[in-house]
């Protein structure tokens, strides 16, 4: 299962997609939004995603995954749209036969998640601004749209 | 030839348009979309070195070719999941 929804995630969404008789051991990653950046109080988050693409690398980090560790059942499911604090944005599944190949295989799954899945996210601040979240070396903020000519925009 | 170009989240908000379709001359390479995108929004060029193209949902270089019905979409620095 790799999938981007605009539902609800469960832990059992995954773990469902991901069960099966050899395995010995399920690790489920889930990913919740947190009530704060930093200290900065966060009213509520919201993610974009460009699904096709998004949900082709989620596979993609699979036969990663089952490259490097020979573990076939592996599930990741991301929302988006708005979130409010404590509802989970993402969810990694991993059945393994053994929890230590499963531990490692669901860190790296999410890791590269962050990584190569096109999937966007927005912070809207309890003050009201809002802001796309960018990587600690990038500063969208010094850069100013040019106004977008009325016939083309 | 025509291709589809999708914008997502900051380059959404930038050009104010979440896609549209280009007309390309013949050998027209995902550089060609970056030089028009440029002359709308010469700031764009700032966001090269860390944004990244996408042909047919597959990660591409300046230089990859493009063909009629191409999806090509510029894909800013991806920040999905959550950071712990």
């Amino acid at each position: 299962m790799f999938k981007i929804t605009t539902e609800v995630i469960t832990g059992e969404t995954v773990r469902e997609a991901v069960e099966g008789p050899d395995a010995g051991a399920v690790v489920l990653f889930l990913g919740t939004v947190r009530d704060n950046t930093d200290g900065r109080p966060v009213k509520c988050l919201e993610y974009e995603a460009y699904p096709p693409m998004a949900e082709k690398k989620m596979a993609e980090i699979a036969q990663e995954v089952s490259d490097k560790w020979g573990i076939s059942r592996v599930a990741m499911v991301h929302r988006v749209g708005k979130l409010e604090i404590g509802e989970v944005s993402v969810a990694v599944a991993v059945a393994s036969p053994h929890r230590k190949d499963g531990f490692e295989a669901c860190k790296y799954a999410m890791d590269r998640l962050k990584q190569i899945v096109p999937i966007w996210k927005r912070e809207i601040w309890a003050d009201g601004e809002a802001e796309w979240v960018k990587p600690d070396a990038v500063y969208f903020d010094s850069l100013k749209p040019r106004k977008t000519d009325p016939q083309t925009g | 030839m025509n291709v589809t170009v999708k914008y997502f989240a900051v380059c959404h908000e930038m050009l104010d348009r979440s896609e549209e379709e280009m007309e390309l001359p013949d050998g027209a390479t995902v550089k060609t979309i970056l030089q028009k995108l440029e002359e709308e929004w010469p700031e764009i060029a700032e966001f090269y070195e860390v944004m990244q193209m996408s042909v047919n949902w597959e990660y591409a270089t300046e230089n990859t070719e493009l063909a009629e019905g191409d999806e090509v979409a510029l894909i800013p620095p991806v920040t999905g999941g959550c950071d712990v």
